[in-house]
């Protein structure tokens, strides 16, 4: 069974939530960018926001958008994808902990620290009582929910599925990470540092072809190590009795860093064909951020458009690669609807 | 009285994270929950603690909380019978 995109909601470092052309965006300069943070009150009953982290409204905003796209009240399922969860609330809960001497612990901030607050919190306003799972497998956590997804699509379980990325900046983390040299402060910019982001991306994927459908996902694949990047790419691809020479477009996931190795430029080899698009530099840098690159493969194939220059250009295939310092490979083949 | 009332509206705001509302907009015998400030059983674990916490006062019975929570003025004045801090 055929499985499509029909849906898509972000939010991200970018003013805009949707139909990025990069023309528009501004580039991520610093070592830490927070996410452009839309109106929640229209959303969310103020009841409920006073009590949630970023996270869970990025979340929340970007499921209603995808869902509200799609013309879908209710998803089947709920799955999402968090490399470091609800860090902020996780934060403030340690150092109460640490400031309190273990007394005193209030609940909120305890409830909101796990993972699956964030796919807990979009089921229980939609009142989605489906299968509801989150992974946090690192820079692999969105493909993991993706995957789940789109073999239970296929595989008829499901006629449709919400999933989503989200991470968000918690001060702590990202204070430690800057001191082990891992991302760029203010006043310095490290070898293998990144400017790191935030934000929630969110899709719905259907057994179905709408009007509003963005594209096809005919496969994804995930790896934590490989060998050989040339070999990974062309045995993927060969999954579905296609070469490299035939993908249009490449996205890549790619820092501009020394974290990049020669991954990036070993897929862009291999691709010869392709026109390579890259994202990091308008997302930052997070656990999740391929789901952003993702958005912007759907949208390229729609409007069959590069979202580098705008050019129009006749695109079938865009395969997505995203990696994070030799770890958490993943591949994902679009094609066009 | 009057400061530890002040005092505690700016607590209650700061503790429930209660956007929009400031110490102004909290009467001293508004109801806390249902009709007035609208607190859930959530905010009511976030009272028990701020009590312990900033006050000394350890809260053992629920019965105890309903009627000690009804409003900014009952609880101030509980606090300033009870308080060992």
């Amino acid at each position: 069974m055929k499985v499509y995109i029909n849906g898509l909601g972000s939010v991200s470092c970018q003013e805009g939530t949707r139909n990025f052309k990069s023309a528009d965006l501004t580039k991520v300069s610093q070592g830490l960018n927070q996410a452009t943070q839309p109106s929640y009150k229209d959303l969310i009953p103020a009841g409920m926001l006073r009590r949630m982290a970023k996270g869970v409204k990025m979340g929340i905003y970007a499921s209603h958008s995808a869902l509200e796209e799609a013309n879908i009240t209710v998803p089947d399922a709920v799955i999402t994808g968090t490399g470091l969860g609800c860090l902020i609330d996780s934060e403030k809960f340690l150092c109460a902990m640490l400031e309190n001497n273990e007394s005193y612990l209030t609940p909120t901030s305890f409830i909101q620290s796990t993972h699956n607050t964030v796919g807990g919190q979009i089921a229980l306003q939609l009142q989605c009582m489906g299968y509801n799972f989150t992974y946090v497998h690192q820079n692999t956590s969105f493909e993991s929910a993706l995957l789940d997804a789109l073999l239970q699509v296929q595989a008829g379980e499901l006629d449709n599925a919400l999933i989503g990325g989200v991470d968000e900046i918690g001060d702590m983390t990202m204070h430690f990470l800057q001191l082990a040299k891992k991302i760029n402060t203010t006043d310095e910019v490290f070898t293998k540092g990144v400017n790191y982001g935030e934000g929630a991306t969110f899709m719905v994927l259907e057994n179905r072809l709408t009007a509003q459908s963005y594209a096809e996902v005919v496969d994804t694949d995930i790896s934590n190590r490989i060998d050989s990047v040339p070999d990974y790419i062309k045995t993927f691809l060969a999954r579905q009795s296609l070469t490299p020479n035939q993908i249009e477009v490449l996205v890549v996931g790619s820092n501009q860093t020394a974290n990049d190795g020669t991954y990036y430029s070993e897929a862009q080899n291999i691709c010869s064909n392709s026109v390579v698009e890259t994202f990091k530099e308008f997302s930052g840098e997070y656990h999740t951020a391929s789901a952003f690159g993702l958005l912007n493969a759907c949208e390229m194939l729609k409007y069959q458009q590069l979202f580098s220059t705008g050019e129009s250009k006749s695109i079938e295939y865009i395969l997505v690669y995203n990696q994070f310092d030799g770890k958490d490979h993943s591949l994902t083949l679009l094609k066009k609807c | 009285m009057e400061d530890l009332k002040i005092e505690l509206k700016g607590k209650i705001i700061e503790v429930l994270n209660l956007e929009d509302i400031t110490i102004e907009d909290i009467q001293d015998n508004d109801p806390l929950f249902g009709d007035g400030l609208g607190l859930d059983s959530i905010d009511a674990l976030e009272l028990i603690v701020l009590m312990d916490k900033d006050y000394g006062i350890k809260l053992s019975d629920p019965k105890e909380g309903r009627s000690i929570f009804q409003s900014v003025e009952t609880m101030a004045t509980y606090i300033a019978a009870n308080r060992t801090k």
